[in-house]
Order: C-alpha cells, then structure tokens, then sequence
C-alpha cells in the first residue's frame, strides 16, 4: 500500500516528516517497508509560465523556440520539442538549475544554435502520467512566475506500508490517516464520505438481481451518472494516483482507481449504454463458461466463481477483474457506478484458480464490511460531479443493506493488566479506542466498548481489544519480567543426549557436520541403485524435479556434498549428517494420517588421506572401509553401545568391503565402501568408505554401574593361529574369548600374515594378544598354561586352526 | 725383581693405560686387564699366602692399597668419560626446531546451524524450558487451522507452501508443535521446539528449507512483560549483555497481541559506525528484527481446553525464531546459501 504524505495529509496533519512518521507507525503496528520520493524532490526553479510566442527553430524542423513569460522582467526564450506548444498557453518551467525527478541538472542550453534558458515540461517529466506526446498544459487561471509546486502536488515523500491481512480497513488513504491521528495525537479530519451529494431511495433505469444470494455477495449498491464527460483526469488526480502506484487512464476510471485508493473499497464503472437490457444479475458461473476480461482475455470459471451479467450474458468476473463488453469508452456518456461487498474466500479462491490478482480482488479478498460499499458511493459521485461534469440521478439501488449491529465487547481492567503484565488507566484505555473509532461506556470492573462496523471481523473479543490498547499505548515501553513459575524444569530427555553425544563423538574423531536438503530426485535412487527402497514421499508441488522427493536416505546429501568439495580441491573429506529420513507408512499402520515416519539417522562419509600428510609422514595411507568402521566404533563407544557386524551388504556398497550393523541382533544400518561404480557417478575415484545408522533404532543407554577393577597385576601373552581365510578374525576372538574364560579379561588382533609358501595357499596367520586377570589373586604360571591349553585346544578343534610355534 | 715392585709397577702402568683410555669402552678394556679375574694384581693379592708370613703383611697390604687406588681411579674417569659422551650424543641428536610440528589429531566441527541451535536450546534449558521435536511432514490442520489461520491466509496457498497431498504438507514453521505439545501435556508448560522447516521460495534471501526454533509457555498468570523479559534474556545471552530489545505490534494468526522484536544493534552506536558510516547491519535504525512473537491466542488455546487448557485460567506466549537468520546476525554470514553449499572452508570456521 502506497500512501502519498500529500494525499495523507488532507485527512491528518501530524507535522513531522516522513521518517518520524514511519516510525510512529511502525511501533504501533503498521509496518513500514520504506519511504520513497515521489515527483521532483526540491521545488526549486520549478514555475508557471506563460508560452507568449512560437516560432519555428531556423536549423531544425521539430523544434520551437518559444518566448515565455515566467514572472521575470522579460521573457525567457526557451527552445521546445513538443507539437503542441502553443502561444497563450499555461505550462511548467523548469529554470536551469532545476533538478529533474531523475537526479538530473538542468543547465542553460544551446539547441542547434539557439539559446534555451529552460526546459518545457511534459507530464512524465514530473512523473504525473506516463504521457510524453506533448507538454503538459496548466489552467489558465494560473499567474507567471508561481513556483509549481504551490498550485500542483508535483513533489510528495512515499510510505510503503506492508498492511497485515487482518486490517483492510488500512488499505485506504483515510483508514491509514485515523492510525495516523491515534498514534501522532493529531486530529483526524472528517472522513471524505461524510458528505454524499447523493440521495437514497429507489433508483430507476436499471434492474439489478442477486441470483447467488447474500452469502456470497452481502451488498450490492449502484448509482447513475449521467451527462459523463469522458476525458482525461484534472492534473491534481493524475498526480496522486502516479504516486500511489496506479497510471491515469481516463477520468471515470481514475475515478474508480481514486475511491479505491482513498476508501479502501473497490468500485467498478460499467457503461450505462452498453449493459444489454438495462439489467444485471449477480450468479455462479457454469463449468467451463468463458468471460471475456478487461485485460482482452478470455478465461473459463467455475460453478463456485461469481459473475455478473446482463441480458446478452456475462460481463464481468465478480470482485476479481471487469469484463471486456461493458467497459465504458469515449462514448461514454452515463455510468452505473457499482461497489458490491463480496465474500472475502470466494474471491481469494476465485482469484487463486484463475491466476488473477487486481487491486480490486486483493482487497476484496481480505473480507469488506457492507457499509464501505457506501463510502465509496458518496465520495465516487463527489468526483463524477466535479471532474466528470456529470449529474447523479436520484436514488440509490441497494441490494442488502448494512451488516449487524455494532457488538459490544467487556473489556475489563483486570483482563488487561493480567494479559500485558502492566496496569493502564481507564481513562488512558478510552482515549486509546476512541481515537480509532471505538466506542466505549463505563462499566462496573472496566469498559463497554462497542465495534465500529469496519473492525467488525477483526474485533470479535476481548483479547483483541488488548492487543489495540496496547498497541497505542506503547509495547516498546514494557518493562522486562520473567514468568514467576515454580513448575518450569528444563532438562534434555535421555534421547536428546544421546543424539548430542553421537556427533560430538564423530566430531572428536575429526568430521565435520553438514546440513543437507531433505529434498531430494528420482535420479539419486537411479545412481545409489536403490531399485527396491519402495516408492519415497513425493511432492505434489516440488520447485523442481530435482527436489521432488523427500529423501529415504542421508548418504545422497553427504556424497553430493563430498563432490562439491573435491571438485573445490579438497583432499581430506570427512563428514557426517544427522537428521530425519522419511519412510513411507504402510496402509494399514494404525498411525497412518498420510505422513511418513521420520527416523533420526546418522551418517558420516570418509575419502582422501587417513590423516594429514607431513614432512615425516608424507603418504599416509588413504581411508578404506576401516576408517568408516572405526568412526563407528568411537560413535558407538561414546554412546556406550554394543553393536556388531553380520555380512548383509547394499547395492551401492563394495560387495566384499561392506557390512550390517547391528545393535541387539537388530540390524541398525551400514558400513562399508561406496562401490566404485557409484561412486564415479559423483565423480569420487578415491576409496570412499561411509556408514549410515538409524540413531532411533539403538537404544538409549541407562546409567552405567560400576564394576571393582583388579588391583592384581594383569598376565599378558600372544597367540598366533593358522587358519583359512574364511574364518573371520571376530570369529577367532569370539572363540578365544569364551575359551578363555573365567580368567582371560581380554583379546585383540594385532596381526594378520598371509604367506602362501609357509602357511599354505588361503590360510591366514592371526595373531591375538590375551590378556588374563583375576579380581583375587595374582595369577601363577600355571594357571595361564592351563588356560592357554583350553584356548588352543578350542582353536584346534573348532575352527581347524593351528598354532604357530615360537609365539 | 720384588712382589713390591712389581705392584709399583703394575701401578703405573694402569694408570697409564687408564689416562690413554678416552672411551667408556677402552676403560672398560683397562679394568679388565688390570682388575678382572686374569689379571695380575689379583692374583698377587690371591698368592699372598704362599709368601713367607714375615713378608705376607706388607705385600698384601700394599697389593690391597694399589688395587682400591685403581678402582677409585676408573670410577671417577668413567664418570668424567659418561658425561662427556652424553653430551656429545645429545649434540648428535640436535633437530631444525623450526620444522612444522606433528599434525594435530583431527577435530571436525558441528555445523554452524546445530551450534546456533545449541546455544539457543541452552538458553532456554536454563530457563526451565523442555525441548520437543515434531513431525516435519505435518497436517494442515496442526499447521494452519489450529493456528487460527483464516481459510484465506496467503500461506496456505500452494505457491508458497509444499503440500504432499491435501491436507499434509511441510511444516512452513515450527508452530504446529504448540498444540501438538498442549495435547500430550496438561499446563503448565514450558517448551521449545527447534527444527528444520520448509517454503516454497528460492532466491537470495531465501532457501527452501530452513531451521526455526519455536517458544511456548502456557501457566496461570504469564503477562507480555514476561515474554519481554523471557526474549530479553534470551538476546542478551547470544547477542551480548549490553543488549536492550524492543517489542513492536504486529499481526501472526495465531497471537494476539502480537509483537515482533527486534534487538539492538551490536555493530554500531545508534545506526552509526566508528568511521562515520551509515550501519549496514541495521540500515541505520539501530534495530535488527530477530523474531516474531506474541500472546498465545484464545482460539489455539481452546483446540485444547479439554486438556485444561482454558483461556480464562491459563494463558502465555510463543515465539518463533529462525536458527539461520541469529547465525548470521552474530557470525557476519552476509549469503544464507553458504549454510546449504557446505564448503569445507566454511564448515571449519566455527569452532
């Protein structure tokens, strides 16, 4: 909404200029999105003058030069482009010196030799209207030499207010004043409907039908004016409906354009002669039925769409835009003046479907209040009579009437002080209401406060009339307390710790989180071959193919984000992410409301070297599946979790480098490398290892209870066994472990030999470091012998194993 | 030639063995020779018996004085030859001290985002606020119609809003967890709700997908003041304390009254910078809008009365913040996109 300070200022005089004033409004609720300039922007060296004479220039045909008469001693001689100059006629000067809206200086001139000390303007020149055909011409009642911008509003400051779909009643020049007025202190002035050279009663010559009924058309109002005189708008008129946004077109539709501007209320203009029959009807559109619009359009409505027509059809989309039949045009000569209060969905639905927005629609669409159908009425047939000539017949058609009574609301002291947290004075409430149009009586434990009609859907209770209070009296003002509650205990859930734990654990070990999009395409289940994932949740209005999807899940993100990065150059690449992934309900799963199960995953994704090269170290080895295992492994033990690994792998994983992870038997997640296949589909040819787990799936851990640890010294020795290369080395610690119980605490790889001479083609030489203890006793010689022999003989027998001698 | 001089000259020519020996090594060689088990002085000392007994006194005597001179002898030159050999093997293994250290073991970062957030949720944590996650996939009732969102609310409208069918769509804030939270919990209840949210807008300013985090606390006597002072707090805990916060009215569905808040700006005094300049952070306003917020209105409260949610008993405020927009506000970040291209160079720099 743009509100020109000069129009503003008919309707309220603040005094102060326009930056204080959006200030003011902005801490009283009405934002202010900035302040513009409008028109030229000092008024200096802009006057009257009177062209006395025209003369051809003698070196170029489309010029003139022209005496003109601008207040000074003599004439100046001001050389002019424009076919219509004309000696006798009143124009604006611009002297040298002048600066042009556009920031340009004007300065003496030669045109082709002839002196020119100015500038004839022309409308756009001073941003009046788009028209450049020719200069623009004053009254001629106007004196030489007056400066401009005494007789013309040639130069205003602009607020451009962003009004909140609960206040219509602001999209108006008036509405916008009585907000001014509340929060300035200044007085508002009558509103510019309080005087209607109309009358009331029955109007002849047109016969109007509401065949949709009230619900979806509340009031239809309409008036005749004839003896119109179609022809431009007067300058003033032009000049406030450029700086509020709207090009002058002709003056019964700037007409329309200006109520709409000054009320708040569209209105629409139909040609009296050129409505079929002399009736109009108001009814549903049929399927499919094609209105003609002003635009030259032709769109097809729907049966839930309103149109208006006459006897030869429809004429006009209700609310959203005027048809193309009806428009009136320079035989214009009586009009039939129409501001219907429509239903505020109906046209938001309308206008939506049709991909049709106008300033009519838009503030329809906000729901109006029947009774500024009037307002717009009176104040349309002021101008019809002053700019149009035209004389408005008696009566006026009005179809359903004003809306309810006025509610009243209890507004009570208490209710306000217990609502803000600070006491206002009644009488301070008062004032408050009434300089925005409440009325208000005493009552016994506060205010009965009576609903002006065009607050009526935006006020309903008392909570709302808070919320005005205080508004006006200054939010900014508040002190600053705290809720006295004895309930409030703030704490993480056990869940919430585990999910902080699991990435500063991946971030202890050196990765760096990303935030990915959840939305993802059909190409990515296409490239991480993920042929039977099921069908993902699907968009019904992506932005794009690409996030069409919501992702299944979190490695997409993390390799597009690892290619991104190399393609940068980086070497070293470890990362993770943790969020939801999103999974399809089942039909027939209980909680099934058509949103998917959003489980909390983790994933982390290694490539490049395993740690940074150094003048000692200068090729440390690049990251293999080990890496991404071992992430997991500081993942897991931070989270003080069990977890183990079986042999399932993925489609998009290195078929022998991969594994399930899982966490009581359940399978949680993944590890392994990205198969190289896909991983060149990301343009990665290093190794890159990842692993993805579904965090809500592991449980969370409880308290850990403490176990006495042996002050007996610890027995430690290596064991070394033969056996094929398909006995796992988790099988031989699972082996070594539950042979060597009670007394062995602990068994760890630390080596694996492979030798086809010495150890025979497949086999593998695995050597283990045992550790025994007991809780009692410092443990003998033989007694680990013992133990040894139990292990060894579990290892023999059990998985053919053979024990290296000399270990 | 006599036992007794065949000592003194035993002597002597240990000791000059001994003042040749310039190694740990040779001295060792020099006891050997003249002390160890072969060698003649002990054996002296071990024949004393077979001499007359008149002359067994002053051989043995002498022999005894001549070996524990020796001893003491190689003793102190070993000492002086250890020191002198350490700190020649110390001269040896001198290094160019300003080669670059060992790398540091790896330490990754937690996205600027998920730091924000917890700084946030740490805030309010001590606040005596829970912290509860929502469905991102959310209902429209959840997300508009509890929320006292007209039938009309541009909102809702599929151009700015991903809807998944006609009544599921993606959160476009994290305010439907305001009466999710109210139907599992009876008053009072002090709540915050960070998340991922989603709008269907793509350009500079604006990426599709970004993060919020919502406040809720509903009890018997929560005023506006307490809000003030709640998001006080609040700003002066990220922004620094000497911050000061001002309410300004507003409108949002689902508040009533409703009020934005901006803070005061850290970047400059009064919209002016050091040199003069027009703040940028601010336009010269001295305010940054942080968030949006307000008194919870009486409509969202009765969706939930039954849980004894009753407007006429209990009452209180909400807020909603972007994650995104504080971390750029206190981190310099001037492009939002940066938190979504996920360059390593910008991921490092927030530790």
């Amino acid at each position: 909404m743009r509100v020109p300070i000069e129009w503003l200022y008919d309707y309220v005089e603040p005094h102060m200029d326009a930056f204080t004033l959006a200030q003011r409004l902005a801490l009283t609720g009405t934002e202010v999105e900035r302040v513009e300039h409008h028109g030229i922007v000092s008024a200096d060296n802009f006057v009257v003058g009177q062209v006395l004479q025209r003369e051809k220039h003698p070196d170029a045909d489309r010029l003139n030069v022209c005496m003109v008469d601008i207040g000074g001693s003599a004439p100046t001689q001001i050389v002019c482009g424009a076919p219509n100059v004309a000696a006798g006629l009143k124009v604006a000067v611009a002297k040298p010196g002048a600066v042009m809206p556009d920031g340009t200086k004007l300065r003496k001139a030669k045109l082709r030799g002839m002196e020119s000390e100015g500038m004839i303007l022309s409308e756009r020149e001073l941003q009046i209207s788009d028209e450049h055909n020719g200069i623009m011409s004053l009254p001629q009642e106007l004196v030489p030499g007056t400066p401009l911008d005494e007789v013309l509003n040639v130069s205003t400051d602009v607020l451009v207010l962003e009004i909140t779909p609960n206040r219509p009643d602001c999209l108006g020049i008036y509405g916008v004043a009585r907000e001014v007025a509340a929060t300035t202190g200044a007085q508002l002035k009558a509103a510019p409907w309080e005087q209607d050279p109309g009358t009331f009663g029955d109007l002849n010559g047109i016969e109007i039908t509401l065949e949709a009924g009230h619900e979806l058309c509340q009031r239809f109002t309409a008036r005749i004016f004839d003896d119109v005189k179609l022809g431009e708008s007067p300058l003033w008129m032009k000049a406030r409906l450029m700086a509020a946004g709207q090009r002058p077109i002709s003056n019964v539709v700037d007409i329309t354009n200006y109520v709409m501007l000054l009320t708040g209320h569209p209105m629409h203009a139909f040609d009296y002669e050129r409505i079929a029959g002399a009736r109009l009807n108001v009814r549903r559109a049929h399927a499919d039925e094609p209105v003609e619009t002003l635009d030259g359009q032709t769109r097809k409505l729907d049966e839930q769409m309103l149109l208006i027509e006459d006897a030869d059809g429809p004429t006009s989309i209700a609310g959203v835009m005027g048809g193309a039949r009806s428009e009136v045009a320079l035989t214009t000569t009586t009009v039939v003046s129409e501001a219907a209060t429509w239903n505020g969905p109906n046209i938001h639905r309308t206008s939506l479907k049709l991909a049709l927005r106008s300033e009519a629609s838009s503030r329809y669409e906000k729901q109006l209040q029947p009774e500024q159908a009037l307002w717009a009425q009176a104040v349309a047939t002021k101008l019809y009579i002053e700019v149009c000539g035209a004389s408005v017949r008696p009566g006026t058609l009005d179809l359903g009437g004003p809306g309810p009574g006025a509610q009243t609301i209890r507004l009570r002291d208490s209710r306000i002080e217990g609502l803000l947290g600070v006491a206002i004075p009644r009488d301070r409430t008062r004032r408050h209401l009434e300089t925005i149009g409440f009325v208000t009586a005493d009552a016994a434990d506060g205010l009965d406060v009576s609903v002006p009609d065009f607050r009526r859907a935006d006020i309903t209770r008392e909570a709302d009339l808070i919320e005005e209070v205080a508004r006006l009296d200054g939010v900014e003002n508040l002190p600053a307390t705290l809720p006295a509650s004895r309930h409030a205990v703030g704490a993480l859930t056990a869940r919430q710790h585990q999910r902080r734990r699991a990435v500063d654990a991946l971030v202890a070990q050196g990765l760096h989180e990303i935030v990915g999009w959840s939305f993802t395409g059909p190409e990515m289940a296409q490239k991480l071959r993920l042929t039977d994932a099921g069908r993902p949740v699907s968009l019904a209005n992506p932005m794009s193919s690409e996030q069409s999807l919501l992702r299944t899940t979190l490695l997409g993100s993390l390799l597009d984000v690892a290619q991104r990065n190399r393609a940068r150059g980086a070497e070293t690449i470890r990362l993770f992410e943790a969020g939801a992934i999103y999974k399809p309900r089942q039909a027939n799963d209980p909680d099934a409301d058509g949103r998917p199960q959003e489980p909390h995953h983790l994933a982390a994704l290694l490539s490049g070297p395993a740690r940074p090269a150094n003048w000692r170290d200068q090729n440390p080895p690049q990251v293999d599946f080990f890496a991404a295992k071992g992430a997991l492994s500081g993942l897991f033990s931070a989270l003080g979790v069990e977890w183990q690994l079986s042999s399932e792998s993925q489609a998009f994983l290195h078929p022998g480098r991969s594994a399930a992870v899982r966490v009581n038997g359940e399978q949680v997640g993944w590890v392994g490398e990205i198969h190289p296949n896909v991983a060149a589909e990301w343009e990665l040819s290093q190794t890159v290892a990842a692993f993805e787990i579904n965090l809500d799936a592991v449980a969370v851990k409880s308290a850990t209870i403490y176990k006495d640890f042996a002050s007996f010294p610890d027995l430690r020795e290596d064991l070394a066994v033969v056996v094929s290369d398909a006995v796992s080395a988790e099988q031989i610690v699972a082996l070594v472990k539950s042979a060597g119980s009670p007394l062995l605490a602990g068994a760890e790889v630390f080596d694996v030999y492979r030798d086809a001479q010495r150890l025979g083609d497949g086999n593998v030489s695995i050597a283990v470091r045992l550790t025994y203890r007991a809780a009692d006793r410092t443990l003998t010689d033989s007694e680990v012998a013992a133990q040894r022999q139990r292990i060894i003989n579990a290892l023999e027998q059990q998985l053919d194993g053979k024990i290296r001698a000399g270990e | 030639m006599s036992i007794s001089d065949k000592i003194i000259e035993l002597q002597a020519a240990a000791e000059a063995a001994m003042a040749k020996a310039s190694t740990t090594a040779a001295l060792e060689d020099v006891r050997v020779e003249f002390l160890g088990r072969k060698a003649e002085l002990p054996n002296l000392l071990r024949g004393v018996a077979e001499l007359p007994p008149q002359e067994r006194g002053a051989v043995g005597k002498a022999a005894n004085e001549a070996r524990k001179s020796l001893e003491r002898q190689l003793d102190q030159k070993a000492g002086q030859l250890a020191v002198a050999e350490l700190d020649t093997r110390l001269e040896q293994d001198r290094v160019d001290v300003t080669l670059p250290a060992d790398p540091l073991p790896a330490i990754g970062r937690l996205h600027l985002i998920t730091q924000t957030r917890r700084e946030i949720e740490d805030v309010f944590i001590g606040l005596g606020y829970a912290i509860a996650d929502g469905p991102e996939v959310e209902t429209v009732y959840y997300n508009f119609d509890a929320l006292n969102h007209d039938a009309t609310h541009p909102a809702r409208a599929w151009t700015d809003t991903f809807y998944i069918s006609d009544d599921v769509l993606l959160r476009t804030h994290t305010s439907p967890m305001q009466v999710r939270s109210m139907e599992l919990q009876k008053p009072p209840i002090y709540v915050i709700v960070p998340g991922r949210v989603y709008r269907r807008d793509s350009d500079i300013t604006h990426t599709p997908q970004f993060h919020q985090i919502e406040g809720l606390a509903v009890d018997e006597g929560i005023t506006l003041t307490d809000l003030k002072g709640t998001l006080l707090t609040f700003a002066r805990a990220i922004f620094g304390p000497e911050r000061e916060i001002r309410l300004r009215p507003h409108f949002f569905p689902f508040t009533e009254p409703s009020v934005e808040v901006d803070v005061s700006c850290f970047n400059c005094h009064n919209g002016v910078l050091d040199n003069g300049d027009r703040c940028g952070l601010c336009k010269g306003t001295a305010w940054i809008e942080i968030l949006g917020s307000g008194m919870v209105d009486p409509n969202v409260l009765l969706h939930v009365k039954d849980n004894g949610y009753d407007p006429e008993t209990v009452q209180g405020f909400a807020f909603g913040m972007g994650i995104e927009r504080i971390a750029m506000l206190k981190h310099g970040v001037t492009d939002l996109r940066l938190f979504y291209d996920n360059d390593i160079r910008f991921l490092e720099q927030f530790a």
